[in-house]
């Protein structure tokens, strides 16, 4: 019994298959990446420089705002970096400016440029040209991603709290607590969902947190059945029996014992749930039903891409950004979808790309 | 010596990398009852399989020849008309070996339309006949039974009378009885072999052959003319039946033979106290009505009638049935897992149901559980550290790390484990393993009582000898008491100092071991007796 071999936890081992399928390993990394990129943002896209250095001073415009007055202008109002005066007078001998790869917020309108605008093609100022509105689209690309997988993430992380709340109650207790609840959920799941957000979008003035909270009251519903098989099944097991015999209480045992092993369906949920949340707002959005503008909303370039077809920047370079997303995180979730399928050998686990 | 009527010659069979049969020789003569014996993991089974081409994804080399064919070279369609019609087989777990949606008459007469010429009236009537002659009750009205609505061991007959349904030269059992009731595994048995022998007195040495897979070697001396032994892969020993259980050449042979466990009991003390006594323990579970009265009114079923239990300090105690006779349902309310409608437990003279939570929960650390199946009864993600130790962290939280931790690797000792496994994952132990695993999460508690759920019967005959050594070896160190549940008189039979026989739910007959076991008295017990040994 002398085994000198490193003792992997099932999770540990999970996570191995899991890298071995290096499509979906990479996706994973990529799409981290991406959104960890887009959380710095304002660092990568905005209006304003990172720093500046006028007459022996340094300003952080990033952080704070400064009046015109200060760089020379005559009026005590927000600085326009855009502006060609300030602009001249930053650049003057002994002052500088950093600013970001793309000088552009999603909301930023540059009253100064001599292209032809709303909307307005690729060229060297715009990278991607801009909207209807006149808005960079790739500034408004980085900060709709960076809304929608937050949003994704949240709905996501609220779903996986509540339904494995209500999965564990219904299949531990099982028997009449798991039929009332049951039934409850029946009704709770048949109103209509669409009907709901349509009469709340116009009641209440629309954003982000009225859809969050009217998704997140559904978006539990079909994996608190998926954790409930899970515990009804693994209840009766002998691990289980023997816990009670130890005289370990309920929640001790739904704990530590039930739930590390009924977490599969939910963890290879994950990026399919992340993926339905996104295109849930995309679809909103693109229905009018979402966010209103200035927000940034990929669901709203699609829509202004099908309203503008002679504009192909911008339905294209929206769909592309919503298609990589989705993408990244199908392929995530179907490498973890094999990772934690037992039927799978480990040998075969790598072949699959 | 005539021509064989199967012979397998040099096969191998690997998965990927892992070779799981090696340079098999093997021949069956016609008329001929053949054993394949084996632990898990010897190869039996997938030999088997390979004689019908029934394994996927294995690479096999070698021949086997049947009738101067040799089948692995014979493509799918070919080996089709060989399956069911010369080779029939039959599984160890009929209801799963059954289509579920179709009645067992339309089964076996698909069968036989399938091979042979016949009219669907034909055929029903050779059905009826077959399922006559198989022992199946009231045939006629049987014939349109679905599986699920016939209980297991009809179940099996249906499956036999399935596969006899094209006459076929050799009938591959793959661990036929496993599956089934003690009482019943004997009729089937002895169905086999009247079936078998009747196809031999019609066709000579023409007639129907058995290889029979199994790892029982009772039945292999009561079924087989010539046994032979497998070991990881390689036939090691083959034999008559009687040379090979009077004289075993190969090591693993005898080791196979000598794993039959013997009796072996410490007296108990005249007067010793009395640990536990269950009185007229009845426990009911409800049965839910149809429709609307079933949230007014409810049925029940009684699983257990007003059972009478004592068990004395040292004592071991058996309890006897087959499934469905409510043992399991005793054990649950000895360890108060489940309600129970009426009764008492005293244990050590307190009254169990009638004390408060926290003495309950007390009580626990005095009287625990080893469950059946080793690899339910360890939670996957929890390493040995953990699973033992978890009792310990409840019963005793006055305990320092430190001094948990040597109780951890004193408990593991006794059960043969060194401290190197303590962060081991349950995945990485065999079966025998794992149950020493779980008698170390219950005897780390220092219990007093320790009720024994079937502790061996998902292990391989010579673990299964082990274990029994260990929980002797244990009991007598410790003076423990033990409730034995099994369905197995063997393993009664080598630990028990009385035996309580239970039957639906009730306890027919009760007293030493030893005395039951010779004079049975009541006709079930008879019948269990007979049927075991």
């Amino acid at each position: 019994m002398s085994q000198v071999i490193p003792h992997l936890s099932p999770a540990r081992r999970n996570w191995q298959r899991f890298k071995r399928n290096r499509l979906g390993y990479w996706s994973l990394i990529v799409f981290v990446a991406l959104y960890v990129l887009s959380l710095a943002g304002e660092v990568i896209s905005n209006d304003r420089p990172l720093v500046v250095r006028y007459e022996q001073q340094w300003y952080f415009p990033l952080l704070n705002e400064y009046p015109e007055s200060i760089f020379g202008g005559n009026l005590p109002i927000k600085a326009d970096y855009h502006d060609p005066f300030i602009k001249a007078q930053l650049s003057k001998a002994g002052n500088f400016a950093i600013y970001p790869l793309n000088p552009y917020y999603y909301d930023t309108l540059n009253y100064f440029s001599k292209a032809e605008h709303y909307p307005g093609k690729p060229d060297d100022e715009n990278l991607l040209g801009t909207d209807i509105a006149g808005y960079d689209i790739l500034a408004r690309l980085i900060y709709g991603f960076r809304v929608s997988v937050t949003f994704a993430l949240g709905l996501t992380a609220v779903g996986v709290v509540l339904g494995i709340f209500f999965g564990a109650v219904q299949g531990y207790f099982a028997g009449k607590t798991d039929l009332v609840i049951q039934r409850l959920i029946d009704i709770w799941g048949s109103m209509p969902e669409l009907y709901l957000l349509i009469i709340f979008a116009s009641i209440f003035d629309h954003s982000l947190l009225l859809l969050f909270g009217l998704l997140s009251l559904f978006g539990w519903i079909t994996l608190s059945d998926y954790v409930r098989a899970e515990f009804l099944r693994n209840r009766q097991l002998e691990y289980v029996k023997s816990a009670r015999a130890l005289g370990l209480s309920n929640t001790q045992i739904i704990w530590r014992h039930i739930l590390p092993n009924s977490l599969t369906p939910v963890i290879t949920f994950l990026p399919f749930r992340m993926s339905a949340a996104i295109m849930a707002l995309a679809s909103l959005d693109f229905l009018g039903l979402g966010v209103t503008a200035p927000a940034p909303s990929l669901g709203q370039l699609l829509l202004q891409g099908k309203e503008n077809l002679d504009a192909w920047w911008i339905a294209l370079s929206s769909f592309s950004v919503l298609v990589l997303t989705l993408l990244l995180l199908t392929f995530t979730g179907e490498a973890l979808r094999n990772a934690l399928d037992t039927r799978i050998s480990d040998a075969r686990q790598g072949g699959t790309l | 010596m005539t021509q064989p009527l199967l012979s397998i010659e040099n096969f191998s069979a690997r998965f990927d990398q892992k070779t799981v049969v090696e340079q098999l020789n093997l021949t069956i003569q016609g008329g001929e009852r053949l054993a394949l014996v084996g632990e898990s993991g010897s190869g039996k089974t997938v030999t088997a399989l390979s004689i019908l081409k029934l394994v996927e994804a294995a690479q096999l080399s070698g021949k086997i020849v049947f009738n101067g064919e040799n089948l692995l070279q014979k493509s799918a369609r070919d080996i089709q008309r060989v399956r069911g019609a010369d080779i029939a087989m039959i599984f160890q777990e009929p209801m799963t070996a059954l289509n579920p949606l179709f009645t067992i008459g339309e089964q076996i007469v698909e069968t036989i339309i399938a091979h042979q010429a016949l009219s669907r009236a034909e055929a029903t009537q050779k059905t009826l006949e077959l399922l006559t002659r198989t022992g199946i009750r009231q045939p006629e009205k049987n014939i349109n039974s679905y599986p699920h609505q016939l209980s297991g061991g009809q179940r099996q007959r249906a499956m036999i009378a399935m596969a006899l349904s094209c006459k076929p030269k050799l009938l591959i059992a793959d661990e036929p009885t496993t599956a089934l009731d003690m009482t019943i595994r004997a009729r089937i048995v002895k169905l086999l072999i009247e079936l078998q022998e009747e196809d031999v007195r019609a066709n000579g040495t023409q007639g129907m052959a058995i290889l029979l897979i199994t790892h029982d070697l009772n039945l292999v001396r009561k079924f087989a003319h010539r046994v032979a032994v497998m070991e990881r892969g390689r036939l090691v020993e083959t034999a008559d039946t009687q040379t090979l259980f009077a004289q075993p050449q190969h090591p693993y042979t005898i080791k196979l033979i000598n794993s039959i466990p013997e009796r072996n009991v410490l007296p108990v003390a005249s007067d010793a106290k009395t640990l536990l006594e269950a009185r007229k323990l009845r426990v009911e579970y409800p049965l839910p009505r149809k429709g609307w009265r079933g949230l007014l009114q409810s049925h029940s079923f009684t699983a257990l009638h007003g059972a009478d239990v004592t068990l004395r300090e040292g004592e071991t105690v058996g309890i006897v049935g087959e499934s469905g006779s409510g043992k399991s349902t005793l054990a649950q309310a000895v360890l108060n897992l489940i309600k129970v409608k009426s009764g008492t437990i005293e244990v050590d003279g307190a009254p169990l149901y009638q004390l408060s939570k926290r003495l309950q929960r007390e009580m626990r650390a005095r009287l625990q559980v080893v469950f059946q199946d080793p690899f339910g009864s360890l939670s996957p993600r929890q390493t040995v550290r953990q699973i033992v130790g978890e009792g310990l962290e409840l019963h005793f939280p006055a305990l320092t790390a430190e001094e948990r931790y040597t109780r951890i690797v004193q408990v593991l000792s006794e059960v043969g484990l060194s401290a190197q496994v303590l962060d081991s994952y349950p995945h990485e132990f065999s079966g025998g393993q794992r149950q020493r695993i779980a008698i170390a999460r219950a005897f780390v508690l220092s219990p007093k009582v320790v009720i024994l759920d079937e502790p061996t019967s998902a292990l391989d005959v010579s673990i299964q000898k082990q274990v029994l050594e260990l929980l002797v070896s244990l009991q007598k160190k410790f003076g423990l008491s033990y409730l034995l549940i099994s369905h197995d008189l063997t393993v009664i039979q080598a630990l028990a100092h009385r035996v309580y026989v239970l039957k639906d739910g009730e306890i027919i007959e009760s007293g030493d071991t030893e005395q039951i076991i010779h004079t049975p008295q009541h006709p079930y017990t008879q019948s269990l007796v007979q049927a075991s040994l």
